[in-house]
């Protein structure tokens, strides 16, 4: 057990019919990082998000978060009440609850079942009057989650994480299919949740990814390839390699 | 589904509407004739089962294919206590035929009527919560989740027929006497369980109102619309699910309890396949997803169906299957869905809510996509 270590992989594999989606992967993360983790189609990112999260059991290898939990051992649901959060690469949003009613549901996630009967506590509904002002969606509290625009959706979800403030953050691909000011303000509220806590980022996007990341992790057929400062990672041959016959990094 | 919102003066105008029904359920022993009466008690015992099954369909996504065993056990507890009430000191007709000599240690407490009623309600409620709970908890959902219903269905009608001596077999139990002591008989006595038949289903409809106004009701309907992103977010499905299945599952076993003691016969032929599907056809008909909906979906679909049977008694299963496939191509929302949309329509034309959402072309150039996708 290392000390230090938000989260600490090690030795992970996992397969879907044979085929080895990651390889004995060793990956870490430290206290209050961002990191990036970025690869080709098929490296196995979302695989990575799945395990760290509990939706997909590992064939063999260790997993600690926070230095004690064995994240093998606990189901979704556990996990996430001990600060594991995670946004969708797709917003998955639930369609005919409101706004409001779904960031309650957020805020209360820790609460016992028998408070489910009863009425939200005062800093409760401070905390979600406070995220619907970040998000900037309080105008459209009591709007159905279903009929919000795409990018609208992924604040929300963002919301939801807000008001959770988990210790670790999976955000899977938060930009994939924004426009470029929902682009802008979507960076913007990550970095405003980033503080104080742990990012794990999956995302394509190189431009967004050098306007944000310090630390780069690159995946390929799953196992670490490198990591390293995003300038040092761009220029390794390695990974111009694994990308090669798809469209080079222009700055490289 | 997203349900548009009425402005809030309108919907304070429809909260208004249970009670105007419930004035008009009181007064209806005025104006009904005895039959007509013990014929609406009974439809409303069907309400009760039809607030239960839009509580777990409507709201939580689960289509539940065998509602008619937990109406079935619910009238067999009520009806253990009735025959025990009407055979005085000897064991129940049915045991005597079938050689039982004497009565089986279940069946002694049911001497006890209100042993029976809480029984009629305990046992299908927790029937229900253990199998929604295993079915739940091996994360079953969907289709599956009504076959296994439906399964169980089956089985039940199967073990009851089978215990020809404990149940009285293929005629189930009849030939009841007195509740309480009173006469079954007496039409005083029917008209005094009207108004409690009322009452439970007031009482059931404000239960089944105020879990799905709570946070438990968000949580029931995001875990039908999305089980996995509520796992994530740290709730544990299982056991909201299986909750609200519980509650059904006791609604179906008091209308149960409620129906034998109206209709004087349980069979086991009441709780199969056939009539837990009728239920379904309640709630579809009504409009899932509003409790209100369910309640009048059911008094219109049965009213519809002794109307038809009376008037036309050998081709009324027709005209029946005609009105079903009708309301569910014309009306696929059910008649609180129709209800809905027309009243959207008038008031959202009188008053444009704040909230539509307007489409904005919030990058006119286009020219994000030239961006962002140099690696994928």
């Amino acid at each position: 057990m290392e000390k230090g270590k938000i989260l600490d992989l090690q030795a992970i594999s996992v397969s879907f019919d044979g085929f080895k989606v990651l390889d004995k992967l060793d990956f870490s993360l430290d206290y209050e990082e961002l990191r990036f983790l970025i690869g080709p189609n098929g490296a196995g990112k979302t695989t990575l998000l799945d395990i760290i999260t509990g939706k997909t059991p590992a064939l063999a290898g260790k997993a600690i978060f926070n230095g004690k939990v064995n994240i093998s051992s606990q189901s979704e649901h556990k996990l996430a009440r001990l600060g594991i959060g995670r946004k969708f690469q797709t917003p998955s949003v639930f369609g005919s609850l409101s706004v409001y009613e779904t960031l309650e549901i957020a805020v209360g996630f820790r609460d016992r079942p028998g408070r489910f009967f009863q009425k939200l506590k005062t800093e409760q509904v401070e905390c979600i009057k406070e995220t619907l002002e970040k998000i900037g969606l309080t105008r459209k509290a009591r709007t159905p989650a279903g009929i919000l625009s795409h990018g609208e959706k992924q604040w929300l979800e963002i919301g939801m994480l807000l008001a959770q403030q988990p210790q670790l953050l999976l955000l899977d691909e938060p930009v994939a299919g924004m426009t470029r000011q929902e682009r802008d303000k979507t960076g913007e509220l990550l970095q405003a949740i980033s503080k104080n806590r742990t990012v794990l980022v999956v995302e394509h996007d190189m431009q967004f990814v050098r306007q944000f990341a310090n630390q780069v992790t690159v995946l390929h057929q799953g196992q670490k390839l490198c990591e390293g400062p995003v300038q040092e990672v761009q220029q390794d041959p390695r990974v111009i390699e694994a990308y090669i016959g798809r469209k080079r990094e222009k700055a490289a | 589904m997203v349900k548009a919102k009425v402005p809030t003066k309108e919907i304070l105008a429809f909260r208004f509407l249970p009670v105007i029904a419930m004035l008009g359920l009181l007064a209806a022993p005025l104006v009904l004739s005895d039959f007509r009466l013990s014929l609406l008690a009974k439809f409303l015992t069907y309400a009760i089962v039809a607030l239960g099954l839009d509580l777990i369909w409507g709201y939580g996504g689960m289509l539940s294919l065998g509602h008619g065993v937990f109406f079935g056990l619910g009238a067999y507890g009520m009806a253990m206590y009735l025959k025990l009430e009407a055979s005085g000191n000897r064991l129940p007709d049915f045991m005597g035929w079938s050689g039982v000599d004497s009565l089986p240690w279940f069946w002694v407490p049911f001497h006890n009527p209100v042993f029976a009623i809480l029984m009629a309600i305990f046992i299908p409620a927790l029937l229900a919560t253990l199998l929604g709970y295993l079915v739940f908890r091996s994360r079953i959902q969907g289709v599956y989740f009504s076959i296994i219903t439906q399964a169980m269905a089956l089985i039940m009608v199967t073990l009851f027929i089978g215990q020809q001596p404990l149940t009285g077999g293929t005629n189930g139990m009849t030939n009841f006497s007195t509740v309480f002591g009173f006469s079954l008989a007496d039409t005083g006595v029917q008209v005094v369980l009207y108004f409690v038949t009322v009452a439970c289903l007031a009482l059931a409809y404000l239960l089944c109102r105020w879990l799905m106004h709570s946070r438990y009701g968000r949580l029931l309907v995001a875990s039908r619309e999305d089980e996995n992103r509520l796992r994530f977010m740290g709730y544990n499905p299982a056991p909201i699910k299986s909750l609200a299945f519980g509650v059904s599952g006791g609604l179906a076993g008091l209308a149960g309890a409620l129906f034998v003691l109206q209709v004087g016969l349980i069979t086991p032929s009441a709780m199969g396949i056939v009539p837990s599907i009728e239920m379904v056809i309640w709630v579809a008909v009504g409009g899932r997803g509003t409790l209100w909906g369910a309640v009048l979906g059911t008094l219109l679909v049965n009213y519809g169906k002794s109307t038809f049977s009376e008037t036309f008694p050998e081709i009324w299963q027709y005209f029946f299957g005609a009105l079903f496939i009708g309301a569910v191509l014309l009306f696929p929302g059910g008649i609180a869905g129709f209800v809905r949309n027309m009243l959207d329509r008038v008031f959202v034309k009188a008053s444009p809510p704040k909230e539509i959402p307007v489409p904005v072309d919030r990058n006119p150039s286009g020219k994000e996509l030239e961006s962002g996708v140099e690696v994928t």
